[in-house]
């Protein structure tokens, strides 16, 4: 009989709930009965709320068990687990998992598939099959291949991304660069981290296939420093895909020569903002450049760079394997294809769910979310991070489109959606959005910098007592001022947060009928 | 920053002995390198304690409690956050997330990442500080 092969993640999620005990323990156990099994450290399914979530592959697919604790590991293999045996934890299909069918995976179909560091299971499952039609492809066809995706920057930005890699290939120059931001610092976002960690390649893949169009041949992915596993699997999954002949002097044979580093970030918020990104790559500190020159035309070094998020590159592949039309096809409006959403905060479903736009945040919230972890009421709903508005009840049926959030006052951003109960002190919330941007702003403008510790007393002020709605005029005022006079998203989303908290629960302000009125 | 990245690595924390190296080698002034090493948070100039204890900060996880979560790790260690034990035992900070939104709150202790902590949880996870003498 052969081995029964065993799932169990090495995505950080997972084994900050204790993978890897749980794999220890499956193999103790396992020698111990004489069993043998075939472990694989696959990535995450995006299910967190089950992790440690093992499978085991069986005749009708692989089987979900979750979560798995270390003590459980004696009880699932006592109920005939490795063949699928009912227990407890039992999900059944996991694929069937209704979190997961109800999905439509494009950019994250092998995520938790695969075992992310093996090119030969990467391949079976599709890989490579977008660079090597690329390679096929001229820079104009490739051009408009990715402009007709209808793809725009999965960043927060939403820049269209064929008009950005238009402009950098349009650009006579030695050298140009491809950079990855991976700088992932929003509260409520994990999807970089994930394909980082879960699905390498596919990255590789999607910045390779940007080099070609664009003739870049240096390539640089900057990653946070909170992300040790996501450094450490990138930087193999480099060298493994360089060995292979997917990166290097000779991309596919292609005449193209593409090299790609990792960089490790320190800890600074504000460098997710490209141009403070590219002042920290070129080792100073993360000051936010003014534009233009935009950084397609003057980018790293001074050179022309194409400066995208991790989920915008991986989106890339997709598109080239299965045509530009395909991937249009999904979502509304100027929105095309889809968002991994990620449900974070307290939620009792938490987990990656990537759907094409359209879809509605109660839909996400009680259809994938399951309502809140504490059983108690949702109150708040932070889209977009943590320089993203808060939804109230009354939004949560507007579709998730980059314009009609827009048109509420709102951003979809990178994704990110953080649930809070009814326990949630907005005004709290408020002022925390202007301590971080305190803490976190570059310092270039000084509405940011000063306006965000002035934006704290004013709040304290409000909370505090006294005339309170002289205190709402003047931090609108300030806000007014921070949105127009800041260079970066820092300074000027900041009171996106802030004023959305403050019209939708002026209640928690302390603010009465009369002050409202008065302001 | 490569290079400041092997040196606290190596040392824990870039020491200021080490500036006018830096400094020197790739022909920048002491301000400069002082700039980038004070810009970042990542990067210590003092040493930390034995063990560095991260709790995340972010929204997610003060969603789910961060806040009494940090008040837990502050009364069990005997410090508040950004500081070092006297005893050069334990150093405790605040992070800005961990990426682990979809199970808060999250801690991190020394190399290794927690999720779903409760303070209920704390003598385990931080049974390897050594208890205020």
């Amino acid at each position: 009989m052969n081995a029964v092969t065993v799932f169990v993640p090495c995505d950080s999620a997972a084994l900050a709930v204790g993978a890897d005990e749980v794999a220890a323990a499956l193999t103790v156990e396992c020698q111990r009965r004489g069993l043998t099994i075939q472990l694989v450290r696959n990535g995450s399914r995006g299910l967190f709320w089950l992790e440690t979530l093992v499978e085991v592959a069986t005749p009708l697919g692989r089987v979900a068990y979750g979560p798995v604790n270390p003590d459980d590991i004696a009880g699932l293999l006592d109920a005939g687990f490795l063949q699928g045996g009912e227990h407890a934890l039992r999900h059944g299909i996991t694929e069937q998992i209704p979190f997961l069918a109800l999905q439509e995976r494009l950019t994250f179909r092998r995520m938790g598939v695969t075992d992310p560091l093996s090119l030969a299971d990467y391949e079976a499952h599709d890989g490579w099959q977008g660079l090597k039609r690329a390679v096929g492809m001229g820079s104009t066809d490739l051009l408009h291949e990715v402009t007709h995706s209808g793809l725009r920057g999965r960043g927060g930005a939403a820049f269209p991304a064929g008009i950005k890699w238009k402009t950098v290939a349009g650009i006579q120059a030695a050298q140009k660069h491809v950079v990855c931001n991976a700088d992932e610092g929003d509260s409520g976002t994990y999807s970089d981290r994930m394909t980082m960690e879960g699905d390498p390649f596919m990255l590789i893949e999607g910045m390779a296939i940007a080099a070609m169009t664009v003739g870049a041949t240096e390539g640089t992915i900057y990653i946070r420093s909170e992300y040790p596993h996501a450094v450490a699997t990138m930087t193999r999954a480099i060298a493994l895909a360089t060995e292979a002949g997917f990166l290097g002097d000779n991309v596919l044979g292609s005449g193209h020569a593409f090299h790609l580093h990792v960089r490790k970030a320190a800890g600074s918020y504000v460098c997710g903002e490209e141009t403070a990104m590219l002042e920290s790559l070129e080792g100073k500190r993360g000051i936010v450049r003014a534009k233009p020159p935009l950084p397609a035309i003057e980018g790293l070094f001074g050179k022309p760079t194409v400066i995208n998020n991790v989920i915008t590159f991986a989106s890339v592949p997709v598109i080239l394997a299965r045509g530009a039309q395909f991937y249009r096809d999904y979502g509304m409006g100027r929105s095309h294809g889809t968002l991994p959403f990620q449900l974070a905060g307290n939620v009792k479903q938490g987990g990656l769910v990537e759907k094409a736009f359209g879809l509605t945040l109660r839909e996400l919230l009680y259809g994938f979310g399951g309502g809140t972890r504490s059983g108690r009421p949702i109150k708040a709903v932070q889209v977009g991070g943590p320089l993203g508005a808060y939804v109230p009840e009354s939004q949560w049926d507007v579709p998730l489109d980059y314009e009609a959030y827009a048109a509420i006052g709102a951003v979809l951003g990178h994704g990110g959606i953080v649930v809070h109960d009814d326990t949630a002190d907005m005004a709290n919330l408020a002022r925390y959005a202007m301590e971080f941007c305190a803490i976190e702003s570059c310092g270039k403008c000084t509405p940011c910098r000063i306006g965000s510790t002035r934006g704290v007393e004013v709040i304290d002020r409000i909370t505090g007592g006294g005339d309170k709605a002289q205190q709402v005029i003047l931090l609108r005022d300030l806000c007014e001022t921070m949105v127009g006079g800041s260079l970066c998203a820092m300074g000027s989303m900041t009171p996106l947060p802030v004023l959305s908290a403050l019209d939708h629960y002026p209640a928690d302000f302390g603010l009465t009928i009369d002050d409202r009125q008065a302001a | 920053m490569p290079l400041l990245h092997a040196v606290q690595e190596t040392c824990g924390y870039v020491p200021p002995d080490a500036v006018e190296l830096i400094a020197k080698g790739f022909n920048l002034s002491r301000a400069e390198v002082h700039g980038v090493i004070t810009y970042y948070h990542f990067f210590r100039n003092t040493p930390p304690g034995r063990t560095v204890v991260q709790v995340c900060r972010a929204e997610s996880c003060k969603a789910c409690g961060a806040d009494d979560l940090m008040a837990a790790v502050e009364q069990r260690l005997g410090i508040k956050a950004h500081e070092t034990r006297a005893d050069g035992a334990v150093t405790l900070e605040p992070v800005y997330c961990l990426g682990l939104c979809a199970q808060s709150p999250a801690m991190q202790v020394n190399e290794r990442v927690f999720a779903r902590v409760t303070p209920a949880r704390l003598p385990t996870l931080l049974a390897g500080v050594e208890v205020l003498a």
